[in-house]
C-alpha cells in the first residue's frame, strides 16, 4: 500500500474563521461570506483569484452551489464534501492535493455548519430509509460506551476517571476562556462540571461538544508560491484519512478503549511528515474532543500517552496550556464549539495562528523556542465504526 | 380433537401494586398487583416470548403446519400479526400462520382450530386496558400462553370431553378505534353467563362420562368476575380441585388467561388427572382433559414455571408509568427528533435479520451481526451461512445510559453484547434498572416492539438481563 504524502508541497497563505457559536442572526451563506472574505483578505487575494472550492458541510446544503450561489462564483469547480464530523478536513485534503497534482494555482477549502436551526438538543443526522434495527442513541451515547471499557481495562476507579473527564473538559475551557472565537469563553470550575446534568453514562453536560454555528476557510497554493502571498506560510506535512470497516460494533475483539481508525491514521501521518516522537517534537494538537473520553483515548491513540497512562498524564496537566504538549490550546470543540463542516478548519486554524505567534493571551511558549509544528486531529461516526483524519502542519520547510 | 403436546407463557416483567392507583386518585385501585406490558410490548412480542418457550420444550421432531394467533388487543388490523410471529419464531413459509381477532372468545375458537388435527400452534395475547380508575383497569393484565397442539403419543394432556354454547347479550363491548371497553350492570352479567357455563360444563362432563367429583383441577376464567365466581362455586368440585385464577398477581389476561391458568394446573398435574377449563365470554366454551404420563418428563424440557416466571417480576411500576406506557399519559418528549419510520422495502430485505435474528457465519468462524456478504476475515463474498441467535445468551461487553434519546420510557439503556459462541451487537437493553447494569452481566434476547412511527410498528430484538426462562 502506497501513501506517499505530499510532504511540504503545499501551504496554507490565508484563514479565516467566524466566531462559532448560537447564531440566531446568521445563515450558513452569512458565515461562508465571513469565513471567505476573511480568508481571502489574510491570502491578501480576491475571490477570482481562487481556482477551485472544495465546501466541507454536512447538513447544510448540498453540491456546490451551497457555496456558488451566495458567493456569487462564476462558473469554477465547487465540490462538496461531507464525511460526517471529519467533513471539514477533508475538504482541506482534496483542496490540497488538487493543488500538489498542478490542476489549479490557488484553491479554497471552507467548512460551515448551521446546527442551530433544527429547533433539537444536540446533532440530528438523517440517515437513508432503513429497516429500523440499528441501536440509535445519541452521539453522547455511543462515545460513553468508551468510559466504562477504560476504567474497566486499566482498573481506574469511577470516581477517579469522572476526574480526569471533568478535568479534560476544565482544560478545554479555561483555554476557550482566552479565545473570542469561542463558543463558551468563560472557565467552569470543576465542581460544576463533576455535578452537571448526566447525558449519558457518565457524561455531563459540560463532556459534550458545544453544538454550534460557524464557518473556517483556507487559502492553499503549492510550496514554491506561498511566500508570494505571505511571509508566514503553513507548510503542509502530512494528510491521512481513513475510514475503517465498522467493525467495532460486531467485532468481540474491539474493546471500545481505541479508535483503531485514529491509531491506523496517526502512523500514516507520523511516516509522512517524519516525526518519530510526536509528544516531543509536536508544539501542540487539535484533537477532536467531541466528547471527553473522546480526548482521553486519544492521548493514547495519538502516541502522546502510553496505552493505559492517558489518564495519568491528563491529571498531571501534560496537556494544558502550558503543559509539556498542549491540546486544544483553542478550547477544542468543547469550548470553541462544534460546527460539524467547520471544525476540521477551525482547528488548521488555531494552529495557523499558534505556528504564526499570532494567538494572544493564549499562544503556545514553545513555538518562540523553536517547535514548529503542530497536529489536528478530526473524526467522525462512533467507537469502532468511524473515520479518522490526521493532519501535520509546520511553519518551516524540512 | 388433538391433545396438548406443550406450551409456553410469558408474564411480563412488571407487575404494578393496585394500592399505587388509589394512592393517585384517591379512589380506586384495590389489592393485589397486575402485570404490566413494558412500553416496548404488545400482544405480538408477548406472543412471540411465549411461543419461543413453548417451541423449546416442544417434543422433539415438533414441526408445526398452523399457527393460530389471538388477542382482543391487535397490534394491526388489516395486516397479519400473526405473519409477524411467525417470521420471529422463524417458521417455515409453507406454516400457515393466521389471526384469530376480537372478544376473548376468539381465543377458544383458536384453540379449536388449533386442536382440530397435525401439530398446530396457538398462541394466545392480551393487553388490557380500561378507564383510569375504573374496574377494568385494575382488573386486567397482560400476558401471553402459546399452546402447541398435536399426535396424542406426544401429548402431555388429552381431551375426553368437550361443549360450546354460544349466547348473543350486550354484557361488554368496544367499537373499533375505542381505547377501552363498557360493561352493563354487574348483576346483568351474573344473570346471563351463570346458566349458559353451567350448561356448557354439564354437557361437556356427560361428553367425557365424568361428574363434577372427578375434576382433579377446575379452571374458570371470564372477564365477568362475579359470573365466574358463582360458576366455580356451583361447579361442585373438591375445595382443593379450584385452581388459583392468579388475579390476584398478575389480574385477569382476557384472552390469555385460560390458557395461562391451564399453565399453571400443568406445571404441577400429575399423570392421569382431570382438569376442566371452562372460558366464559358471549356463551362457555369447556374442555374436559386428562394429562398422561409424559407429563412427568415435561418439567425437565419446560425453562420455567408460571410460578417462577411470576417470582422474577418486579411490582413495583408507577402508576405514572404504567399510564404513559398504554398512551394514556402523553408526557413532554426529549428536544430530539422522533424516530423515522421503518421502511417496508429494506425491512422485507432484512426479514431474516429484523425477525428471525440470523446472522451470518463465514468460512473462518467470525459471526457477523447484522448479517453481512462480505467476511470480515478473508473478503471472501456470500460465502456465509446463516445463523439464528435469538436463543443465544450474551455478555455486556460495555453500555451507557443514554438521557438525552428519543423513548417513551427514558433513559435508554444501551449495551454492547458479546455473545457465547462469538458475535457482537450493540442494542437496547429492557426491562432493567438503569444503574444495576455492569460489564460483564448476562443477558438474553427479546423481542420487542422499538417504537410506532406513522403506525407502522418498529419489532426488533432487544437484550434483557437473563430470567432464568
Amino acid at each position: 500500500m502506497a501513501s506517499r504524502g505530499i510532504r511540504d508541497q503545499v501551504a496554507i497563505v490565508g484563514m479565516g474563521c467566524t466566531n462559532f457559536g448560537e447564531h440566531w442572526d446568521k445563515s450558513a451563506d452569512d458565515m461562508l461570506i465571513e469565513a471567505s472574505s476573511a480568508a481571502l483578505a489574510s491570502a491578501g487575494i480576491d475571490l477570482p483569484t481562487v481556482d477551485a472550492f472544495w465546501l466541507g458541510t454536512m447538513g447544510s446544503g448540498l453540491s456546490g452551489l451551497t457555496l456558488s450561489r451566495p458567493l456569487k462564483i462564476q462558473n469554477k469547480p465547487v465540490t462538496h464534501v461531507e464525511n460526517f464530523c471529519a467533513t471539514g478536513s477533508e475538504a482541506f485534503r482534496n483542496a490540497c492535493y488538487a493543488v500538489a497534482c498542478g490542476a489549479y494555482d490557488v484553491a479554497m477549502a471552507i467548512g460551515v455548519e448551521k446546527l442551530k436551526d433544527s429547533g433539537f438538543s444536540g446533532l440530528v443526522v438523517a440517515s437513508p430509509a432503513n429497516d429500523g434495527t440499528s441501536l440509535t442513541v445519541t452521539a453522547p451515547a455511543s462515545f460513553s460506551f468508551l468510559a466504562p471499557s477504560y476504567a474497566n481495562k486499566y482498573g481506574v476507579p469511577d470516581a477517579e476517571l469522572k476526574d480526569v473527564l471533568t478535568r479534560i473538559a476544565w482544560k478545554n475551557h479555561r483555554n476557550g476562556a482566552l479565545n473570542s472565537r469561542a463558543q463558551f469563553r468563560k472557565e467552569v470550575p470543576k465542581e460544576t462540571i463533576a455535578c452537571s446534568p448526566l447525558i449519558a453514562g457518565p457524561l455531563g453536560i459540560f463532556d459534550c461538544s458545544g453544538v454550534s454555528d460557524g464557518s473556517a476557510a483556507a487559502i492553499i497554493v503549492r510550496a514554491q508560491d506561498a511566500y508570494k502571498y505571505t511571509d508566514k506560510p503553513i507548510f503542509v506535512k502530512a494528510l491521512s484519512f481513513v475510514a475503517g470497516p465498522a467493525s467495532g460494533p460486531m467485532d468481540p475483539s474491539y474493546d471500545y478503549t481505541t479508535f483503531t481508525e485514529v491509531v491506523a491514521s496517526a502512523e500514516d501521518a507520523y511516516r509522512q511528515a517524519g516525526i518519530t516522537d510526536p509528544r516531543r517534537e509536536l508544539a501542540m494538537a487539535e484533537v477532536h474532543d467531541c466528547f471527553t473520553p473522546t480526548e482521553l483515548v486519544l492521548m493514547e491513540d495519538l502516541g502522546f500517552s502510553e496505552r493505559g497512562t492517558g489518564w495519568k498524564d491528563v491529571l498531571a496537566g501534560v496537556f494544558d496550556l502550558d503543559g509539556e504538549l498542549p491540546v486544544n490550546p483553542d478550547g477544542g470543540l468543547k469550548s470553541f464549539g462544534h460546527p460539524i463542516g467547520a471544525s476540521g478548519l477551525r482547528m488548521l486554524f488555531e494552529c495557523w495562528l499558534q505556528l504564526r505567534e499570532e494567538a494572544g493571551a493564549r499562544q503556545i511558549a514553545s513555538i518562540a523556542l523553536g517547535k514548529n509544528k503542530a497536529l489536528t486531529h478530526n473524526l467522525g461516526g462512533s467507537p469502532g465504526a468511524c473515520v479518522s483524519f490526521v493532519s501535520v502542519v509546520g511553519s518551516a520547510l524540512d | 380433537m388433538t391433545g396438548i403436546v406443550g406450551y409456553g407463557v410469558y408474564l411480563p416483567y412488571w407487575r404494578i401494586q393496585r394500592s399505587t392507583i388509589g394512592s393517585t386518585l384517591g379512589s380506586g385501585g384495590g389489592k393485589g398487583a397486575r402485570s404490566v406490558a413494558s412500553y416496548d410490548e404488545d400482544t405480538t412480542s408477548m406472543g412471540v416470548e411465549s411461543a419461543r418457550l413453548a417451541l423449546k420444550a416442544a417434543p422433539s421432531g415438533y414441526e408445526p403446519e398452523v399457527l393460530w394467533f389471538s388477542t382482543s388487543n391487535p397490534a394491526y388490523l388489516d395486516k397479519t400479526n400473526a405473519t409477524g410471529i411467525h417470521a420471529a419464531l422463524a417458521l417455515p413459509d409453507s406454516v400457515g400462520a393466521y389471526d384469530v381477532l376480537g372478544g376473548v372468545r376468539s381465543a377458544t375458537g383458536a384453540a379449536r382450530a388449533a386442536g382440530s388435527g397435525g401439530a398446530q400452534v396457538a398462541v394466545f395475547s392480551d393487553v388490557r386496558t380500561g378507564l383510569p380508575g375504573g374496574a377494568d383497569e385494575s382488573a386486567g393484565g397482560d400476558a401471553a400462553a402459546t399452546l402447541l397442539f398435536g399426535a396424542n403419543d406426544d401429548a402431555i394432556a388429552v381431551p375426553i370431553g368437550t361443549a360450546s354454547v354460544s349466547a348473543e347479550f350486550v354484557d361488554r363491548w368496544r367499537t373499533p378505534g375505542d381505547q377501552f371497553s363498557k360493561v352493563w350492570e354487574d348483576r346483568f352479567g351474573e344473570h346471563a353467563y351463570v346458566p349458559v357455563a353451567e350448561e356448557a360444563i354439564s354437557r361437556a362432563l356427560k361428553s367425557s362420562g365424568l361428574s363434577s367429583g372427578d375434576v382433579d383441577h377446575l379452571i374458570v376464567t371470564g372477564l365477568q368476575a362475579r359470573a365466574v365466581g358463582v360458576v366455580r362455586k356451583s361447579f361442585g368440585a373438591q375445595p382443593d380441585a379450584v385452581a388459583d385464577d392468579l388475579t390476584g398477581q398478575i389480574g385477569n389476561t382476557g384472552s390469555a388467561h385460560w390458557a395461562v391458568m391451564l399453565a399453571d394446573v400443568l406445571d404441577r398435574a400429575r399423570p392421569n388427572q382431570v382438569i376442566v377449563v371452562a372460558s366464559m365470554s358471549d356463551g362457555c366454551d369447556v374442555w374436559v382433559l386428562r394429562t398422561t404420563d409424559k407429563i412427568v418428563g415435561y418439567g425437565d424440557r419446560r425453562a420455567a414455571t408460571v410460578r417462577q416466571q411470576l417470582a422474577s417480576t418486579r411490582d413495583d411500576l408507577s402508576y405514572a408509568s404504567f399510564l404513559t406506557w398504554r398512551g394514556f399519559l402523553h408526557r413532554e418528549p426529549p428536544r430530539r427528533p422522533e424516530p423515522e419510520r421503518p421502511a417496508a422495502p429494506p425491512s422485507l430485505r432484512m426479514n431474516t435479520w429484523k425477525y428471525g435474528f440470523y446472522g451470518s457465519r463465514d468460512e473462518g468462524g467470525f459471526l457477523h451481526m447484522p448479517p453481512s456478504r462480505v467476511s470480515m476475515g478473508s473478503g471472501e463474498i456470500d460465502h456465509m451461512e446463516p445463523v439464528r441467535m435469538a436463543d443465544v445468551q450474551a455478555t455486556i461487553a460495555t453500555f451507557t445510559v443514554d438521557r438525552l434519546a428519543y423513548s417513551m420510557s427514558p433513559p435508554v439503556v444501551a449495551v454492547v453484547l458479546d455473545f457465547d459462541g462469538g458475535g457482537r451487537l450493540q442494542c437496547e437493553l429492557t426491562d432493567v434498572d438503569p444503574t444495576a447494569v455492569r460489564i460483564g452481566d448476562r443477558v438474553e434476547m427479546t423481542f420487542r416492539r422499538l417504537y410506532t412511527q406513522d403506525g407502522v410498528h418498529n419489532y426488533f430484538w432487544k437484550a434483557r438481563p437473563t430470567r432464568g426462562n
